[in-house]
């Protein structure tokens, strides 16, 4: 540890002294590639291993929607991979299709859209946006990465085990989770599951407090919070979520691991299991819910708002136009913030609570539908008299508009409790979370991966195999998810195995339109190999990127193609004006990026904007004392 | 279905294909004239006029999609709360495909009107206070109508169970329904203790509370139509959550925590068989909270009687103590004989006589 604190010094001292950048800055390969402290290739180690969770958990999803939707087929040719999960009939295990929708919640929620969407766009970006030399604390963000990894590897072997990963759904609710003898996930999966998860939220901690100190105190001199770009914000609110929020995940897990191997009574009472009357008494089922809630609805945020973020700067780049409303943007997400932490309830309308906190949290769920639509205005008018640029980015960032929209309104009805009474737990509830939070974020994590991946390889990916991506994965992702909305509101509940045994009397009428969402889920999943392919060989093989690919404004495009560890050579730049001078009447190209000051720029500056150059001294006179802040 | 399904899926992929098809030629059309440092390449165009053909085809489709299956959407709301709720989910639903289809409309029209144009020059519109205080303040109100009704709903559905309440007990367990009536004689449902279970005492109902005597478990749950039921719920291993859907009932199952729903039904089994015309239909009880491995099958079929016959049902159902009366010994002495009332006379009538006299 000590010599790796020493190196991290000795490269803030080269950092100050920037001539020298690139002669000393030779590091071994195990500290340049793997435990590596430049927040560039965390945020690239982020993103693989994200991408790599997402086809595992993409593959577990296509595995029981072939369950779903052909409840006749045999499994036996899955047998190679599944041994002893498939059933001597050749049918798939009734636990281990549990086990699979746990597994793919999980893996998708926390190890994708977490950890490789935040993680990803919230390391690299936060510096290079922001215009710091790396985060705060270098070592941390490594720590914070290779405590998910140990989560990962966790996570990952607990899919090895014989009595098979943790089965309880993502949610995993105590008891079923508690009680090794309710099903075996319940047992050694289970305890990998927790530590998995332990150590996960320690490394989503030390990720979140370098995110929120670098945008505090690093921003380059005249980077004031209100000409921060929208990724930042996003990416700054996102960090409070996590770092407010998952600490009540650790204690929710915490309890439940003293409840699973000390004897304890949080969560279990008056219980009578396989022939036996345990002895716990006194302890709440429901707390573990509040618990998990007031972590569990923060994240949908959590995952959600960088997609936001990302969206924003998208969009305004390649509509040529300023985002529209910007401060009207941080207030939503300042309101969605805020409004998060207070709603967590919603989940839990049929769980015995009383009746009169149900109500309580229907009036505070549907005021978080305003900012929402705000920003979905924003969105649309930042479009309307545009120019449109359709790069994969931007098609991304449109499809996560509408899915946002199409999600999110489904939310209003589900957030009421009346209504949620015949809703909850069906597929109309799942249809709504996978559109505006699932399919929206990994919208936003793939045109966030199209849009910077010039500046994180220095090679461009390739845009026509782009576009057929986008193609398959939106109207895929519409095929999957809107008829599902039926089979909810028709009463089909989530987690069931096959329905055979249910009491809605539709069974037949949706059977055909299982197997079709099914055939629309592997087309959809198919399609994302498309992706990985052109991710993989243009990391090698793409076409070299220019300087400032999208001719956009942030701070980021004004680094070398290939930046090394500290990001600029000579001094950092400066920043003058807002991100989003796109199209300015009068200025000569249609953006004026922000390291531009008004000085240069007379003929487009609005009248207020004058007084700004008198300003540019003080911003100048600042750089002395940033250059100070990188010698300690 | 099976082949109108079908016919959607071949739709959607036709589309997509023929998008990438489309752009494929123009590619080739104007493959070298491109500038090669434009962001703007020659499909440009294509994924615009893309967007709106895909709105187009969804709106097309999703209506067609939604009519049909209209029919089989919600199952006929068979309480009165369900009748109701129903009304408002559609309601509901109206205000937010409104929503959706105006501000996803402005989105693929805009997508497709403004793409990209070289001799055009993106409008410099960077805020408008009065916009976006007219779009707050619309959707503000709409929700709290939403909230407002939703709020008088919940209410009402979860208010005090009217005191004429037919009380049923129903406790979920793995994986199945123990039903327990409260019994004819003191409508009350007497005390359960998880620690009392045994192989035959499922329940652990607890005889040392008078109100147990005349309780009785069934197999099946028997609803009088038209009259108000108390369900009272409970979980004796992990959560479970009762669901009836065509009475639009949920609540969970809770292990150490009783849980309640009243609700009235509205339709007889007899009659929900002739609306449907499936001579073998039964309402039935299924839990919505995942439980384990036969969580999916965890059902109990639910009669809905008319009153004089569910009264009728009531009546030929023997206690619990009546068919098991070897529980006798667990009353406690001074309570022997209102217990022995419950037990059938002849072969136990010693014990009883017996219980009596040591009173």
């Amino acid at each position: 540890m000590s010599t790796a604190i020493s190196t991290a010094e000795e490269v803030h001292t080269h950092d100050h002294d920037h001539d020298h950048e690139h002669e000393h800055h030779e590091l071994g390969f195990i500290r340049k590639y793997i435990f590596s402290e430049d927040h560039k290739t965390i945020a690239k180690q982020y993103l693989i291993s994200g991408i790599l969770w997402a086809f595992i958990g993409g593959s577990l999803s296509i595995i029981f929607r072939l369950q779903l939707g052909f409840p006749g087929m045999s499994m036996e040719w899955l047998r190679p991979l599944l041994g002893g999960w498939i059933d001597e009939s050749g049918k798939l295990d009734k636990e281990f299709y549990l086990a699979m929708v746990t597994m793919h919640g999980t893996i998708m929620v926390f190890f994708v859209l977490t950890a490789g969407l935040s993680g990803t766009f919230s390391n690299f970006l936060i510096p290079l946006q922001v215009g710091a030399r790396d985060m705060a604390s270098g070592f941390i963000n490594m720590l914070s990465y290779w405590f998910f990894f140990l989560s990962s590897v966790i996570m990952f072997s607990s899919l090895f085990i014989e009595t098979g990963p943790a089965s309880g759904g993502w949610v995993i609710y105590p008891p079923l989770s508690a009680l090794p003898q309710a099903m075996p996930g319940s047992g050694l999966g289970m305890t990998l599951w927790l530590t998995s998860m332990t150590f996960f939220i320690v490394s989503s901690l030390m990720g979140g407090i370098n995110y929120i100190c670098t945008i505090i105190n690093l921003r380059t001199r005249g980077m004031t919070f209100t000409r921060m770009p929208l990724t930042i914000w996003s990416f700054f609110f996102t960090a409070v979520l996590g770092l407010l929020s998952f600490p009540v995940l650790l204690s929710a897990a915490l309890l439940l691991i003293f409840d699973r191997s000390f004897g304890t009574s949080f969560y279990l009472s008056e219980i009578y299991i396989q022939g036996q009357a345990l002895p716990n008494v006194g302890g709440s089922a429901i707390l573990y819910q509040h618990l998990f809630w007031f972590l569990g609805h923060p994240e949908v945020y959590i995952v959600l708002l960088p997609a936001l973020g990302m969206t924003s700067e998208i969009i305004a780049t390649n509509s040529r136009k300023p985002i529209f409303g910007y401060r009207a943007m941080i207030g939503s997400m300042m309101g969605i913030t805020a409004l998060a932490f207070i709603v967590w309830a919603h989940h839990m309308f049929v769980t015995g609570m009383n009746p009169f906190l149900g109500s309580v949290f229907m009036f505070l769920t549907l005021i978080i539908a305003v900012p929402s639509a705000v920003k979905a205005f924003n969105y649309i008018t930042t479009l309307w008299k545009g120019n449109l640029v359709f790069t994969p980015a931007m098609l991304f960032s449109i499809g996560l508009v509408s899915l946002f929209i199409s999600g999110g309104v489904t939310g209003i009805i589900l957030g009421n409790s009346a209504l949620d009474i015949n809703l909850h737990d069906t597929y109309f509830v799942v249809a709504h979370f996978h559109l505006v939070m699932g399919a929206a974020s990994f919208f936003g994590l793939m045109a966030g991966v199209y849009h910077w991946f010039p500046k994180m390889f220095g090679r461009m990916m390739n845009k026509t195999l782009g576009y057929v991506h986008f193609w398959f994965t939106f109207v895929g992702v519409y095929m999957v998810f809107f008829p599902m909305h039926y089979i909810g509101i028709a009463g089909f509940p989530r987690r069931y195995y096959t329905f055979t045994a249910l009491g809605n009397d539709s069974m037949a009428a949706f059977t055909n339109m299982n197997s079709f969402i099914s055939i629309a889920a592997i087309i959809t999943f198919s399609a994302q190999a498309i992706f990985a392919w052109n991710f993989f060989y243009s990391i090698f093989k793409g076409k070299i990127a220019p300087a400032n690919p999208w001719k956009s404004n942030t701070l980021e495009w004004t680094t070398p193609i290939n930046p090394g560890h500290g990001n600029w050579i000579g001094e950092i730049p400066a920043v003058y004006r807002w991100p989003y001078d796109y199209s300015k009447p009068g200025a000569p190209d249609d953006f004026i990026p922000q390291n531009v000051p008004h000085s240069a720029t007379p003929e487009s500056n609005l009248p207020e904007e004058n007084a700004e150059i008198a300003r540019e001294k003080d911003i100048e006179g600042l750089l002395g004392a940033q250059n100070e802040s990188y010698t300690h | 279905m099976n082949y109108l399904v079908g016919l959607l899926s071949i739709v959607f992929l036709i589309l997509a294909i023929s998008v990438i098809a489309k752009s494929f030629k123009l590619n080739r059309k104007l493959g070298g004239s491109e500038n090669e440092d434009s962001t703007v390449d020659s499909f440009n165009n294509a994924n615009g006029i893309g967007m709106l053909i895909f709105w187009l085809l969804f709106v097309i489709l999703g209506s067609w999609s939604f009519l049909h299956s209209r029919p089989d959407f919600l199952p006929v709301a068979a309480s009165e709360h369900g009748a109701r709720t129903d009304k408002m989910f559609w309601s509901s639903m109206a205000v937010v495909t409104f929503a959706f289809f105006i501000s996803n409309t402005l989105l693929f029209y805009f997508a497709f009107k403004y793409r990209f144009n070289k001799n055009r020059k993106a409008t410099f519109y960077p805020v408008n206070h009065k916009l976006e205080l007219i779009w707050t303040v619309i959707p503000a109100i709409v929700m709290a109508i939403l909230v407002f009704t939703g709020w008088r709903t919940w209410r009402d559905i979860t208010s005090q169970a009217p005191s004429n309440s037919a009380v049923i007990e129903l406790t979920g367990h793995q994986f199945g329904w123990y039903v327990r009536y409260a019994g004819v004689d003191d409508g009350q449902l007497g005390n359960v203790n998880y620690k009392l279970i045994d192989e035959t005492n499922s329940l652990g109902i607890d005889f040392t509370d008078k109100s147990s005597f005349d309780d009785f478990t069934a197999t099946e749950l028997h609803l009088p139509k038209g009259q108000p039921v108390l369900l009272k719920i409970r979980a004796q291993d992990v959560l479970h959550s009762v669901y009836l859907p065509f009475h639009r009932v949920k609540m969970d199952a809770v292990p150490g925590m009783p849980t309640k729903f009243w609700f009235i039904p509205t339709i007889s089994t007899d009659e929900m068989r002739a609306k449907l015309g499936k001579p073998d239909f039964n309402f039935k009880v299924n839990c919505t909270e995942v439980c384990g491995r036969g969580h999916f099958g965890m059902s109990i079929t639910v009669f809905v009687d008319e009153p004089e016959d569910y009264k009728k049902w009531v009546a030929e159902q023997k206690p619990f103590l009546a068919t098991n009366p070897g529980f006798l010994d667990k009353v406690p002495a001074n309570l022997k004989a209102k217990a022995s009332k419950y037990i059938p006379s002849e072969p136990i009538a010693t014990d009883s006589t017996e219980a009596v006299s040591v009173n």
